[in-house]
């Protein structure tokens, strides 16, 4: 069954080539049925390579298969090969069975826009790089589905391109992203000389067979490279300014790319290099440190801004900021079951709210909204599950991840991990449940032309709230506290680093054994504080916040503005880039000595010409003078040349 | 007695006349004849190879390029006659503009 796992690839990658090249001509039906269908069949092998897989024994659960090979050059060699283990598996079943869901709703989303092939094509592209990037079994491929993935997120960020602000956004996610892409791009070139090989299975084994100190220095330059690769795609400070602005496309790809692909890529990335990371102490206190920060500082310019798919947006950056902790503390199983149900939770919430956008006509602003839950009943159903699994409620998906992040990174980490942790919790509570409040409840505030046309979406966009709201709710009993079983699915790659519960326990020991429990105790806490702080705010008094934001002027602005950062990199570098590019690079060193060089080589061949050209006399004499000079030198050599 | 050498001097003796005058003359008519010159030594020299070397195959080739020099003659002529409608002239130090 393993040997089906080419098909995953091929399958997205057929749709996206024949919507590509003649949806044009097809029906709107077929083209939307044919996306559908081929990332529905992906998901049916997905299944099946999974069971494949379950039926091996733990240990042997590594299947490699090489396609061809692509590049051989001396010592270097670079294989187009798949590799289906535990966590590529776990990855493909998310990404194809989130984006399946994903792609029916976007049936209902997109059936009046008048780009809908492409539309699809793109969907399927992106779910086949995605495929590509966690199917690899080396460093360079999956550099190919990274830069794919980049590829496609500007398409389908920039899909409605017409919009100056959208085509804006597209270039900046791919700008943004092509310098963390450098990063990692020169990882790999280190890995290679490092290790002489570019494959997972070698450079690990290396790695992780103690070939290499910990703590070596250049193992820490290419983690570090590969870091900065990962916060360029999973959105971490300094590279995050793109995924706020990626909320110019349609909807559901902000579901696709914040749940199923993209963003999760950096994270997959780190735990496929475990066992590098895991020799770098230095890389993991800088990953644990940006991942916290980074789930601070958005979660808390989440609180205050207005647009729906904005406030989701920063709390997807938060969110991810939470796996990187994980990771960065050497919880690689939690970061990966944190990836998993916020896949779940996070497409919910994405394609809740599009339901939303799309019940009100485009109406994205949350102070526009209000009321809705008896409008719309599905939607807001769904979306209350979604609200509660992310902002960590037992026995929702997102509270078991988050919760064992916290503890993860109070056990192996320290307190100001865990402190800023919590604080971000609340944060995305309290946020939550105001988008929550502001968009479902309270007093009608909505246009009346929106008011007029409001509907509860069609069937083909609930069903998959649905089906997600399920994962939502169920999706957390994977990961139970001391019963983890996707801890036990992951253990064979994450080798000796994964034994979470064994380092926890061991750990936890120092600090009694209760703290498991009494963790969950105080992140319910957190959660239901922030939750009632919500409650309160928007329900009870809602003509506090407008006096709290008047009283903190200087704080609500600064959070409002998103603290200037997009500001500060204009100025910094992007003006910076701009003058270089105008003043010396296209002045300078385009017109003078580019342009100079070329028109120079012009002119002395012209020179060459205007002397060589004399001669040319036009006197048939001449040319025949030069024949018999010509006859007589071959003639000469021929006699006298020995 | 006459031997290959004589032959063959007297064919390189027309021969350079032949260029010479390809060289030195303007009458394009002139030249034409010297270019007939030319081939009609190596003619000689063709057939007085194929006597003294007992093969046909010097005698063959004569054939051929009296064949040759025969349409040559026709086309030339015809080229010179058209040049001359046009030019009024056949001297080629006038018919210069295959230059720059």
């Amino acid at each position: 069954m393993l040997n089906l796992v080419a098909l995953i690839l091929l399958f997205p990658l057929l749709g996206a080539a024949v919507n590509g090249l003649i949806g044009k001509r097809l029906q709107k039906e077929h083209v939307g049925y044919l996306a559908c269908g081929v990332i529905g069949l992906s998901f049916l092998v997905s299944l099946l390579v999974f069971c494949g897989l379950l039926l091996l024994p733990p240990a042997e659960r590594l299947f490699e298969k090489e396609v061809f090979c692509w590049i051989e050059s001396g010592s270097f060699k670079s294989v187009v090969g798949l590799q289906v283990d535990p966590l590529s598996t776990l990855m493909i079943l998310v990404v194809t069975g989130v984006g399946f869901l994903i792609h029916i709703y976007s049936i209902g989303y997109m059936h009046q826009d008048k780009g809908y092939h492409r539309y699809f094509s793109y969907l399927n592209l992106f779910t086949f790089s995605m495929l590509l990037l966690v199917l690899s079994n080396n460093f360079l491929l999956m550099f190919i589905g990274w830069e794919a993935v980049g590829l496609c997120s500007y398409l389908l960020i920039g899909f409605w391109f017409e919009k100056k602000s959208a085509s804006n956004a597209a270039k900046k996610a791919f700008v943004v992203n092509r310098v963390g892409d450098f990063g990692f791009a020169l990882g790999i070139m280190l890995i290679f000389l490092t290790f002489h090989s570019i494959d997972f299975t070698e450079v690990l084994s290396a790695a992780s067979h103690g070939h290499f100190e910990a703590g070596s220095f250049t193992i820490t330059i290419i983690t570090l490279l590969l870091f900065m690769g990962a916060t360029g795609k999973s959105a971490q400070i300094p590279l995050y300014t793109w995924l706020p602005d990626a909320m110019e496309g349609p909807t559901p790809v902000s579901a696709l790319i914040h749940a199923a692909t993209m963003v999760t890529a950096g994270v997959y990335m780190i735990v496929r290099c475990n066992a590098l990371y895991m020799l770098s102490p230095f890389t993991m206190t800088v990953v644990a440190s940006i991942g916290a920060v980074t789930a601070l500082f958005a979660a808390s310019v989440g609180l205050v801004q207005n647009d729906i798919k904005r406030v989701l947006a920063y709390s997807t950056i938060s969110q991810l900021g939470y796996m990187f902790l994980a990771c960065g503390v050497g919880a690689f199983t939690a970061g990966v079951f944190h990836l998993m149900t916020h896949a779940f939770f996070k497409a919910l919430l994405f394609l809740g709210s599009g339901s939303v956008i799309h019940a009100l006509s485009g109406e994205q602003d949350m102070r526009k909204m209000g009321g809705l839950r008896h409008h719309i009943p599905t939607t807001y159903k769904t979306f209350l599950i979604g609200t509660v699994a992310i902002a960590g409620i037992p026995p929702f998906a997102g509270f078991f991840s988050k919760d064992e992040i916290l503890l993860e990174s109070l056990t192996r980490g320290n307190f100001i991990y865990w402190s800023m942790g919590a604080l971000a919790a609340f944060f995305t509570a309290f946020y939550m449940f105001r988008l929550l409040f502001m968009t479902f409840h309270g007093k009608s505030r909505l246009d009346h032309h929106a008011a007029e046309h409001l509907h509860e979406s069609p069937r083909n966009m609930t069903l998959p709230l649905t089906v997600l709201a399920g994962l939502s709710l169920f999706g957390g009993f994977l990961g139970i506290p001391g019963a983890s079983a996707i801890q036990h699915f992951l253990s064979p790659v994450l080798g000796g680093h994964g034994h979470t519960e064994i380092s926890g326990a061991a750990s936890g020991g120092h600090h009694g054994a209760g703290l498991p429990y009494l963790m969950m105790v105080v992140s319910t806490a957190i959660a239901l504080g922030g939750i009632f702080l919500a409650y309160y705010l928007y329900i009870k008094k809602p003509e506090l916040p407008k006096k709290l934001a008047e009283r903190f002027r200087l704080i609500y602005k600064l959070l409002l503005n998103k603290y200037y950062v997009d500001e500060i990199y204009d100025v910094l570098f992007v003006n910076t880039t701009k003058k270089i590019s105008a003043q010396i690079l296209w002045k300078f060193v385009d017109v003078k000595m580019i342009d100079g060089s070329v028109n120079g080589i012009a002119r002395l061949v012209r020179g060459f010409g205007n002397v060589l050209r004399l001669l040319q006399t036009g006197y048939i004499r001449n040319y025949a003078f030069y024949i018999v000079l010509g006859c007589i030198f071959v003639v000469v050599l021929a006699v006298f040349g020995k | 007695m006459i031997t290959l050498t004589h032959y063959l001097v007297l064919s390189a003796i027309l021969f350079t006349l032949g260029v010479v005058g390809v060289l030195i003359r303007r009458n394009a008519i002139i030249i034409f004849m010297c270019i007939e010159l030319m081939l009609n030594a190596v003619n000689l020299s063709f057939v007085a190879f194929a006597h003294y070397l007992n093969s046909m195959q010097g005698q063959m080739f004569v054939i051929f390029v009296m064949t040759v020099a025969a349409a040559e003659a026709a086309v030339g002529l015809a080229i010179i006659v058209a040049v001359f409608r046009n030019k009024e002239t056949v001297n080629i130090d006038d018919i210069n503009i295959m230059k720059w």
